[in-house]
């Protein structure tokens, strides 16, 4: 997981873009509605950054051509973008904010978890 | 509601695409022809003068990651995709439209989406000109940019221009621009403006030559370089002409319809005849409330039109106008410049954020009587969609 920020640095209806690191890319986090919300930073249609996009309740607006997407399921809700970007689960550990990467997956394959991590 | 049995949308481009979508999700269910000149299914080309000539990797034959449908939709749509063909003419009297080799399409309903193609220069063949609008040539020109080119020309410094220029200057390359105009994009822009975008070409470590054309070109057989009306030869490799584009209408020559630089509408994309409408790049729309006309050859009027195209089409008269706010982007030398509004001639400039002098991003409005027109930013997204917004739903002066 990685640190994002503390949780007052991130007021409502403000966003952040986070460098994942080599493995994952860049990941945007949102504050909206009450609640934090993480998806990858790159819109699915072209090369734009959805942390500085518009936020609208749970939506993003793509700050390049208006393609809306749902923050919680990553779904994009109009052209257009078609391709869904990824969610990551978010957080709150002593007043800081983290956000959990979802595992980078080839279409089809499916991803097994390690056993250790089986073991609740 | 008018009932086709088939509608053609000629042009498999984007405009064309979202005619075909909006024609289906309202309700549409008869034949449905998309005739596309090339051989590719609708994709997307803002990448190519972009992340398209800089990008790792094999592009591969077709248009990958820029397609913009997959074979869900292209299920869902249920079109007959005639590629790889043209539409040689348009025979309303007939209701048929002449394909490539004579072969007649009959159709009751047509959408022309057939785009603009880049306009050219008196200029002798040789290898290593290009211009720059399709896959195709995105592709000989990438391969080209690859093949040890050392120096590039750019001949136009409009957008498409001065992308081409980013781009070879991100892939090392040594990059002139000539301009024939004093100074790029005052048209669009304005002239402080136009003067701030000229400068990211030295920025970015590419050389601007505005006020001067090209006489001709060097070289037999393979381009050397470029000779300028004001006497100067440019050696070069490469040579990327960018000089705009005109709408393709040659295939409408005979048809009836009023051609003029474009398919003239009404302001909902309807024709003279209620059973033609055109969208996209092609297509000059009536303004309302002025004796003006616009075409528009911005990606996202292109995308828009589609929907309002086919609902007026369906409908058999125009009962919605395209009212969209013009909107373009463009990326150069790292920095994104989004436009949004009706600028005109004699309106003022107001810097409300950033500097341009300091070369970190600003954002201006543009104003005339107190009222704002439109809006610039350049590397300002957030602020800059807040005013788009702002804009669009603000009355515009008269004649806008």
């Amino acid at each position: 997981m990685i640190p994002v920020c503390r949780i007052e640095d991130l007021p409502e209806g403000e966003s952040l873009r986070v460098e994942a690191g080599d493995a994952t890319a860049a990941i945007a986090v949102f504050h909206t509605d009450g609640a934090f919300y993480a998806i990858d930073d790159t819109c699915s249609h072209q090369d734009a950054s959805l942390s500085e996009g518009w936020l609208e309740g749970c939506y993003v607006e793509c700050p390049l051509h208006a393609a809306l997407f749902d923050l919680r399921s990553g779904e994009p809700t109009c052209l257009p973008a078609r391709k869904p970007v990824r969610t990551h689960a978010v957080t709150v550990v002593d007043g800081m904010l983290y956000v959990h990467p979802a595992v980078r997956t080839v279409p089809g394959e499916p991803v097994h978890a390690a056993p250790e991590e089986a073991v609740a | 509601m008018t009932t086709f049995t088939t509608v053609t949308v000629v042009g498999a481009s984007l405009a064309g695409l979202h005619a075909a979508r909006g024609l289906r999700s309202l309700g549409y269910d008869g034949r449905l022809v998309v005739v596309g000149e090339e051989r590719h299914r609708p994709y997307d080309r803002p990448p190519l003068s972009k992340e398209f000539l800089t990008g790792d990797g094999d592009p591969g034959e077709g248009p990958g990651g820029l397609a913009l449908t997959d074979p869900e939709e292209e299920a869902e749509l249920d079109a007959e995709w005639l590629l790889g063909v043209r539409a040689e003419a348009l025979d309303t009297a007939a209701g048929e439209i002449r394909l490539t080799g004579g072969r007649a399409l009959r159709t009751d309903g047509v959408v022309i989406a057939t785009g603009a193609t880049p306009r050219t220069l008196p200029l002798p063949r040789l290898d290593g000109v290009h211009t720059l609008r399709t896959l195709d040539d995105a592709t000989r020109l990438r391969a080209a940019l690859r093949a040890g080119a050392a120096r590039v020309v750019v001949i136009g410094a409009g957008f498409i221009g001065a992308e081409v220029a980013s781009s070879c200057a991100a892939l090392g390359l040594d990059v002139t621009v000539v301009e024939a105009a004093p100074l790029p994009l005052v048209p669009q822009l304005g002239e402080e403006m136009a003067r701030v975008c000229a400068g990211l070409h030295a920025r970015g470590g590419a050389t601007l030559l505005c006020g001067t054309g090209v006489e001709g070109l060097r070289g037999s057989g393979r381009v050397t370089g470029v000779e300028l009306t004001d006497g100067r030869v440019l050696p070069a490799d490469v040579v990327v002409v960018g000089v705009g584009v005109r709408p393709v209408t040659g295939w409408l020559e005979g048809s009836g319809l009023a051609l003029d630089d474009g398919v003239r509408c009404d302001a909902g994309c309807v024709t003279a005849l209620p059973n033609v409408v055109a969208v996209g790049d092609v297509a000059r729309l009536a303004q309302p409330g002025t004796v003006r006309t616009v075409r528009a050859e911005h990606w996202t009027s292109g995308m828009l039109q589609g929907a309002v195209a086919a609902r007026n089409l369906l409908a058999g008269s125009t009962v919605e106008p395209f009212e969209a706010l013009p909107y373009f982007w463009s990326d150069q030398y790292g920095a994104r410049i989004q436009y949004a509004g009706r600028r005109a001639p004699g309106d003022s400039v107001r810097i409300v954020e950033g500097d341009p002098a300091d070369g970190g991003g600003f954002l201006a409005v543009y104003e005339r009587g107190g009222i704002s027109t439109a809006a610039l930013g350049i590397d300002r997204p957030r602020p800059f969609m807040r005013l788009r917004r702002e804009l669009a739903r603000a009355p515009q002066p008269a004649g806008r």
